[in-house]
């Protein structure tokens, strides 16, 4: 069976089901992330006095900000990647696609460094409320990395031949995946400045 | 969003680049202010209004929420209300003083 308005405007919401779809799952990200930082904060407020460490005395400021540096990067070659769909130019989409998975590896590399180099010094979550915490929410910015890393590597690689049957519906799944991973983008901008400078 | 001359696309492409480039500077600024030896308030306030026009920024232009349908809106606007409940649970427990 055909899935229905993957590509034509539903009458009643003005918008194909999968940019409704995607702003569905995306809200529930959200309130994923949002019921950690709210955690994060209660945590913080809670603590006693002196003993909650600022990021920069545990953490490496140049690694995160080289890193938030790379995910920004791969934020504007993953809209140039979609941009170059609306163009109807399938060689810069792969080079801008194969970008942006090349960058997002380069992100979960640093910071399986920066993971190891705490190991190293026998800081695990275990150590710390402020360690769990900070485990906790890069672990699984981290898992959403990689789940972006996994869809974007299909359209890259084995989804794309859709293109030459399907091209509108294609573009609108890569337009998704844009999303998804403008807003991993996102959280880490909120991340960085919380858990590593304050 | 709408863009379906090869035109406005060029256009929304110079409009990324430019975003990119604010995106970075605000970046550069985000760790300048930091290594400044501010008051905790001061220096979280500062924070979170940079990281906040930076994920304005970033919502807007590349997930394209400036030109985007209402029911996104609705959408969005009823996710926000239920995360301003999230973020209201901390000051609750602050102001909790049963048992104290």
């Amino acid at each position: 069976m055909e899935i229905p308005y993957t590509v034509d405007t539903r009458a009643d919401t003005g918008l194909n089901n999968v940019k409704l779809g995607i702003w569905l799952f995306l809200a529930s990200e959200v309130m994923l992330f949002g019921g950690l930082f709210s955690s994060y904060v209660l945590l913080r407020v809670g603590a006693e006095a002196g003993t909650w460490p600022q990021g920069a005395e545990i953490l490496s400021i140049p690694l995160a900000t080289f890193n938030t540096i790379v995910l920004i990067g791969s934020s504007v070659t993953m809209v140039m990647a979609w941009a170059s769909l609306k163009l109807r130019d399938l060689f810069k989409y792969r080079l801008y696609m194969g970008t942006t998975v090349a960058l997002a590896l380069v992100f979960l590399i640093v910071k399986a460094f920066e993971y190891a180099d705490k190991f190293s010094h026998h800081l695990y979550p275990s150590e710390s409320t402020f360690l769990g915490i900070y485990f906790l929410i890069t672990g699984l910015h981290g898992l959403h990395i990689v789940g972006g890393i996994i869809v974007n590597s299909y359209f890259l690689l084995p989804g794309v031949k859709m293109w030459h049957t399907a091209p509108e519906r294609f573009t609108n799944r890569v337009e998704a995946a844009g999303l998804y991973w403008h807003f991993v983008d996102l959280v880490w901008i909120f991340l960085f400045p919380v858990l590593y400078l304050l | 969003m709408s863009m379906d001359s090869a035109e406005d696309i060029k256009k929304h492409v110079k409009v990324y680049l430019m975003v990119f480039a604010a995106l970075m500077v605000l970046t550069v600024i985000t760790v300048g202010v930091a290594s400044l030896s501010l008051t905790i308030p001061l220096a979280i306030a500062l924070a979170l209004v940079i990281a906040t026009v930076k994920g304005s920024l970033v919502a807007s232009y590349f997930m394209h929420l400036v030109s985007e349908k209402s029911p996104i809106y609705w959408t969005l606007m009823l996710t926000a209300a239920f995360f301003a409940v999230l973020m209201f649970v901390p000051l609750l427990a602050m102001l909790d003083s049963i048992g104290r």
